[in-house]
């Protein structure tokens, strides 16, 4: 695969963006110390720098050659603070899913820095790597799926302590997953039950229970609430929000649903074809947004409020998400803008905060990946 | 596959239907699932009606029955394990579950169409998509292979896909998300039906796409005169397209209205719940408000409301008796046009 130079392109220019405090540790002991060590309320815990994956596309087979790639993921930069949840929001196929896996280290990243407490993660292997996983934990989208039938839900819920014996030791595990299933609202007597006994919202409570067994510092979410209805939805989301105050969590919240992102993100990124559209705090984002496509991505969101709807200006993009496998030139966004112009085909526009909103004290003054951005309210009704 | 013919005895001209007659009725529709495990009933007595040029929209969590209701109209039920022990479907007038089969064909299709939700799935995918939109032509009308796919060509201009043309011989899988969407509801439109049954449509999409589709709909609804049913659990899709709503919960219908009264002042404790309980874009509140407990399961709908266990308000009352959906009306006695409320304190409930 051809090497990524990491200084060939232009990269974001984001202020938001804190520098990295590289911890240059020479032995695995250093590595696993920087990775246990406390991080203050606030304070940046994960530090995504330029991020990419490209999952390539080969033809013949014997003689795999490639002939392109997907960009699945094309330079993403972001932080996770300590305690804080991050919103990530987009169509399906813009990569937020990837962006999880990737910090899952699931994936390989192709070119870019993940940086946990310090540490590149990216490049972390053995003991550190160990300890690194230990405390970047995931909750997947399906309950259904994502819960082995065949195993009962201490099995599930326990398994990550064979792994890492030092979190529970063997006679204290039968306990400790009794009272994980307590926090989670499940009964501590259902320990030997079976997953299919279960309804979807207790499905998921389980996933968060195995999600909880090591005592993380951060959950990855990628859409946990999306399978449910609508009333146990609400449910599973008070549950997380209990959770992140009472364990001092931080979320990555993966969803397609703007309106669920909103109510649980402190901050807010909008992805489209694999990079960083717009991000801001979710009071930046949704009443203020300057992106075309989060303004029509906000717009399109049915309200459940007739009256609102007579009123309200609706913006209805043409077409569909262009393919990330021969993404557009330019601008990304450029084929279903209706404010594009030649410079946006010409020209990539960098996540950076809009030139005439530089220096305003306004709301509007947050980075956002567009030559022609411009605030516009779309959420309100006039 | 069989030829039907072109003169078809039921429909009466799509403009004349003002003698009164709604264009569907459901009256007291039982549907029961004969399990291992014992009698499902998935629809304990449902009643609504639509008229031409109306959408009506059913709201409900999965296993409220709201899929299997279209799926009885449709007459797509596989029976066994279905049934239908009691209850009638009246289509201009006329009870459709005691047809003949044969009349039945005849207006399934023709007169009524469904859109599904999954279209990956109700696609065949060994057959090009302007095969299985001239099937309709073919079947129903008996027109020839060519003449179907002009008017397939036709139809795929009409939903919007661009280089209709081009495309026609294109499979389900060449399509995205939204255009497979399209050709569902090209292929519901392709008679010219009076009613269309779609079962969650957008459910599938993105919102940037769930818009377009539901924009196409609404415009080939006013452009046909067509009535609607809306089958979906999404409130927000719900107060955009409907004019009127009927709540589902375990098989039964428990609150109805016209869509500004039903979000403005819920005359059910679950419909009040459930709109408190979804976020919104343009409010961010505290802590979501939660209908306690699951759905019922339907091997056991609790006595009485089957609501009951999972209500703020429940008294004893709720645990014997089974509520009737009854007129709700204002405080002084003034009807209220089009609304019902299946719960004993439906008072309490909108006034206070």
């Amino acid at each position: 695969m051809a090497e990524l130079s990491k200084t060939d392109e232009p990269q974001d220019a984001t202020p938001n963006v804190s520098e990295v405090d590289v911890v240059d540790a020479r032995t695995e002991e250093e590595a696993v110390h920087a990775i246990e060590a406390p991080v203050e309320r606030g304070e940046p815990i994960l530090q995504v720098r330029n991020l990419k994956k490209h999952f390539p596309l080969t033809q013949g087979i014997l003689f795999k050659r490639q002939i392109g790639a997907v960009k699945a993921v094309d330079g993403v930069s972001f932080d996770l603070h300590q305690g804080e949840t991050l919103g990530i929001v987009g169509e399906s196929g813009c990569g937020k899913s990837t962006v999880a896996k990737l910090l899952m280290n699931l994936e390989r990243a192709t070119a870019g820095e993940i940086f946990y407490k310090g540490q590149d993660i990216t490049k972390l292997s053995g003991r550190a790597l160990k300890a690194v996983r230990r405390n970047i934990q995931m909750v997947f989208q399906d309950p259904y799926t994502s819960l082995n039938p065949r195993m009962t839900v201490g099995d599930i819920i326990g398994e990550p302590f064979d792994i890492h014996p030092e979190v529970a030791p063997k006679g204290d595990r039968r306990r400790k997953v009794q009272e994980l299933l307590d926090v989670v609202g499940l009964n501590p007597e259902y320990i030997n039950r079976y997953p299919h006994q279960f309804s979807g919202g207790q499905r998921q409570r389980i996933g968060i229970a195995r999600g909880l067994a090591l005592n993380p510092e951060i959950i990855i979410c990628d859409e946990p609430v999306s399978a449910l209805d609508v009333s146990v939805q609400a449910q599973v989301i008070n549950l997380m929000e209990r959770l992140q105050d009472e364990f001092n969590l931080s979320y990555i919240f993966i969803a397609h649903d703007l309106s669920i992102v909103r109510h649980i993100s402190d901050r807010v990124g909008v992805m489209y074809l694999g990079k960083i559209a717009e991000i801001g705090s979710d009071e930046q984002i949704y009443d203020h947004p300057t992106h075309p496509y989060t303004q029509a991505l906000l717009s399109a969101v049915p309200v459940p409020d007739p009256e609102a709807r007579e009123d309200r200006e609706r913006i209805i993009l043409t077409g569909d998400v262009p393919s990330p496998a021969n993404p557009p030139s330019g601008c990304s966004f450029r084929t279903r803008c209706w404010k594009a112009q030649e410079r946006c085909a010409s020209e990539a526009p960098l996540l950076a905060i809009p030139e005439r909103f530089k220096g305003a004290d306004s709301p509007a003054a947050h980075e956002s990946a567009c030559h022609f951005a411009e605030e516009k309210d779309v959420v309100h009704a006039a | 596959m069989t030829t039907i013919e072109e003169v078809v005895p039921v429909p009466s001209p799509r403009d004349g239907g003002t003698d009164g007659t709604p264009l569907l009725e459901v009256r007291d529709l039982h549907v029961e699932f004969h399990t291992r495990e014992g009698v499902v009933k998935a629809v304990n007595g449902v009643n609504y009606s639509v008229n031409a040029g109306e959408t009506l929209a059913v709201l409900g969590e999965s296993g409220s029955g709201k899929s299997v209701t279209a799926q009885a109209i449709m007459g797509i039920l596989d029976m066994p394990p279905a049934k239908i022990p009691q209850g009638e479907i009246r289509f201009r007038g006329q009870d459709m579950l005691t047809m003949s089969g044969e009349d039945r064909r005849k207006i399934r299709g023709q007169r009524i169409a469904m859109i599904f939700q999954d279209a990956l799935s109700s696609l065949n995918p060994v057959l090009s998509v302007g095969y299985q939109l001239g099937e309709m032509f073919r079947v129903h009308q008996g027109l020839s292979k060519k003449e179907a796919k002009a008017k397939a060509i036709e139809l795929m201009d009409r939903v919007k896909i661009p280089a209709a043309a081009a495309r026609v011989n294109d499979y389900p899988h060449q399509f995205s998300g939204g255009m497979r969407q399209r050709i569902m509801i090209a292929m519901a439109l392709a008679l010219e039906p009076d009613l269309i049954i779609a079962d969650e449509p957008t459910t599938a999409l993105d919102v940037t796409v769930q818009a377009q589709v539901m924009d196409l709909l609404a415009e080939l609804q006013r452009e046909y005169n067509m009535g609607l049913i809306l089958i979906t659990h999404d409130l927000g899709v719900v107060a955009d397209v409907a004019d009127k709503i009927a709540v589902m919960y375990a098989g039964r219908i428990v609150e109805r209205a016209p869509v500004h009264e039903l979000y403005k002042r819920p005359a059910h404790p679950y419909t009040r719940g459930l709109l408190d309980s979804i976020p919104r874009l343009d409010q961010k509140g505290q802590e979501l408000y939660a209908i306690k407990g699951l759905p019922p399961n339907l091997l056991r709908v609790p006595s009485g409301c089957a609501f009951n266990p999972r209500c703020p308000k429940a008294q004893d009352v709720c645990r014997t008796q089974v509520p009737d959906l009854l007129p709700v009306t204002e405080q002084d006695g003034t009807e209220l046009v089009g609304r019902a409320s299946a719960c004993h304190f439906w008072k309490e409930t909108i006034h206070g």
